[in-house]
């Protein structure tokens, strides 16, 4: 398989050629139960959403706010594993054989799993987002991936230096996943201007697709930030709909709810 | 008989912060920029004469260095075997050796110009030594501590505010020193800008493991000289407890290259290795990473970070510095296990024979000392680090035997 080929690539291709600021959701899978996590999925794709993101649960989730430290806490209450949220990827597949999935976790859960990227690929897994993995450590990990077709997306960060962005843009594959603000998941001390300007800095650098997450919690902040991105990230603000709970068909109605006007928000500056 | 040797061989770490397949610097990027930074400050200074001297200052005048190496005489004739050497780290301002490191750090913190550090603490005592540094030098600080040791350590979070820190309690996951180091992660990454994290052990993110232990081996640097003038030579085995592994690798440090002294570390086996209930991922763990640094790491088979077990909450963290794995997969340390109780046994012997009061984390080490000295010669010696005294213990002990002092 080529890039061309990839479900990433294809659909941030298409986004671009449509003028369409891509919509990146994340949830914690198996968050608040494990019979939530695949219709939640699919309510979220009816909503609008391009990408989506779902988190392994882990039990130290170093870079995480309190809203996404729950809902790991949560999900490994039902003792939740690598294992099952793959079966989970596999089951929204039977379904949805379009949309992106992307993994985002701690990198001691992948390690834990001697044949992930093969596992992962089996089941409809497009990318892996590896916080606290930095490229000078990623190489090992990153042929495994790439040997299954699935990217190793890495992240750049407010305090990521020009020289430490161009090598790190040259390793990268899928999309750049920039980090908005110094600080953790769900934080609120968002600055449009200083991220559009940082977008457009780094763009010299690589002609890959940035999603900018973190911070970004509802219409207004991804309205603000799509002009400037390729695609725009909601976590912690879609996690805490998850915490409240309820049937599964509501808090999916709620998911999609949310998620339509986020798109919608967006649509409009894409269209301004 | 050990002889001195010249130290040239072991340079541990690389550039990139790996000790062997250890180490390293698994962070979110945000974090990579001060790692960096503080990597090439303290390139700069720990050579720079006048950091030296200050540092230096400091630890003769403030901390009470050098610290004494005392022999045992009592406890070697009741164990009649090898020679027991204390190297008195309990004696140091705060009452164990992790001052050494946040005075080091402290003052890196001043050269940066961040006026405010963090800490994450499990008993205190490295929550304490930040503390009282950053009070000692017009730092703001902010100590993380899990919930449930804030409740069990009631008496060194008070010590704590007295000094004027502001000390935060971790309610997350486990509640304990884990979390605390999560939650001070999270701090950073937000604050990183105006503040500087003082870690506390051997652990974390490169620069860290390497920092941690040169300010750390003094104690080896000292107890060394001290043995060659002492007793005219050096030991036959440095023993140490190991949680994260600051204070072994503190003293084990200047003695590496001298390949006939024997390097043992004690790790917590609370109830017992085959119990699953302890604190001992050398012993008993895989190769993981957590907190920054890939090492042996007490996991489950899907990654996740187990809660461990020991009597003494210094110990009771589930990853180890990744020098300690280094050393073990080479071969140069050896690593054993004492149990909670042969722990308390050591702490009544000392108490006993010595009138000195251990910490429950340094009791370890010496339940080792318990258990092989008698089965070496007597011209055979082992100097221990007595890393801490146990003042703060107090109230456990009391707890197991049974008595209320409250």
């Amino acid at each position: 398989m080529s890039e061309a080929d990839t479900r990433i690539h294809q659909c941030l291709d298409a986004c671009r050629q449509n003028n369409r600021t891509a919509l990146v959701s994340f949830i914690t899978a198996g968050d608040p139960g494990p019979s939530y996590t695949v219709a939640a999925l699919h309510s979220l794709v009816a909503g609008g959403v391009d990408i989506l993101e779902l988190g392994i649960p882990f039990s130290d989730p170093e870079a995480e706010g309190p809203s996404i430290q729950a809902a790991n806490e949560r999900a490994l209450a039902h003792g939740i594993t690598l294992a099952q949220v793959l079966q989970m990827v596999e089951e929204f597949r039977t379904q949805d054989t379009q949309t992106p999935v992307v993994l985002m976790g701690y990198l001691n859960s992948v390690l834990a799993m001697e044949d992930f990227a093969e596992r992962a690929a089996g089941a409809g897994v497009d990318g892996l987002i590896m916080v606290n993995l930095p490229p000078e450590e990623g190489d090992h990990l990153q042929q495994k991936l790439s040997a299954n077709n699935i990217d190793l997306i890495y992240l750049l960060a407010p305090t990521t230096t020009d020289e430490r962005a161009r090598q790190i843009a040259a390793k990268a594959s899928g999309f750049i996943y920039y980090v908005s603000l110094k600080g953790i998941t769900g934080a609120s001390h968002l600055q449009t201007d200083e991220v559009a300007s940082r977008l457009q800095q780094l763009r010299q650098y690589t002609g890959l697709p940035f999603c900018v997450g973190f911070g970004i919690k509802d219409a207004t902040t991804a309205q603000s930030l799509a002009p400037h991105a390729d695609g725009v990230v909601v976590g912690s603000a879609l996690v805490n709909t998850m915490a409240e709970g309820g049937e599964v068909s509501e808090v999916g109605a709620r998911l999609q709810q949310q998620i339509a006007t986020i798109r919608q928000g967006i649509d409009a500056a894409d269209h301004a | 008989m050990a002889e001195a040797k010249d130290h040239t061989n072991y340079a541990q770490p690389t550039a990139d912060g790996h000790f062997g397949d250890y180490g390293g610097r698994f962070v979110a990027e945000t974090l990579t920029h001060a790692l960096d930074d503080l990597a090439r400050l303290y390139g700069e200074v720990k050579d720079d004469p006048d950091f030296k001297r200050e540092l230096h200052t400091d630890l003769a005048h403030f901390v009470g260095r050098p610290t004494p190496l005392y022999f045992a005489q009592r406890l070697t004739d009741a164990l009649g075997g090898a020679a027991v050497y204390l190297k008195r780290e309990d004696l140091n301002h705060t009452g164990a050796h992790k001052v050494c490191n946040t005075i080091g750090q402290a003052l890196l913190a001043k050269r940066m110009g961040k006026p405010r550090v963090i800490a994450e603490t499990g008993a205190g005592q490295h929550g304490v030594a930040t503390a009282t540094v950053a009070a000692r030098l017009g730092l703001k600080c902010d100590v993380y501590m899990g919930a449930e040791d804030v409740q069990r350590q009631s008496l060194n979070v008070y010590r704590m505010k007295l000094m004027g820190a502001n000390v935060i309690p971790v309610t997350s996951g486990s509640k304990t020193l884990k979390d605390a180091m999560n939650e001070a992660m999270r701090d950073w990454v937000t604050n990183v800008d105006d503040t500087h994290y003082i870690i506390g052990t051997v652990a974390g993110p490169h620069p860290y493991p390497m920092i941690v232990r040169d300010f750390a081996a003094t104690i080896g640097q000292e107890a060394r000289a001290q043995m060659l003038e002492q007793v005219g030579r050096l030991p036959d085995a440095v023993v140490a407890c190991v949680g994260g592994g600051s204070n072994a690798m503190g003293i084990f440090y200047p003695f590496i290259d001298d390949v006939d002294v024997a390097l043992v570390g004690v790790e917590a086996g609370g109830h017992g290795i085959a119990s699953g209930a302890h604190a001992a991922p050398l012993n008993d763990g895989k190769v993981g990473v957590l907190h920054g640094n890939r090492s042996y790491l007490m996991s489950d088979t899907d990654g996740q970070i187990k809660e461990t077990h020991s009597i003494s909450a210094g110990l009771d963290y589930p990853g180890v510095g990744p020098e300690h794995a280094h050393l073990k997969d080479i071969g140069r340390a050896t690593y054993a296990s004492a149990t909670d109780d042969e722990a308390m046994e050591a702490f009544r012997l000392l108490n006993n024979l010595e009138g000195i009061l251990p910490a429950l984390e340094t009791s370890h080490a010496l339940a080792w000392v318990s258990a092989n000295a008698p089965a070496m010669a007597k011209n055979e010696i082992i100097l221990v680090n007595l890393s801490g005294r146990g003042d703060k213990d107090i109230l456990t002990v009391a707890d197991i035997d049974g008595i209320s002092l409250t």
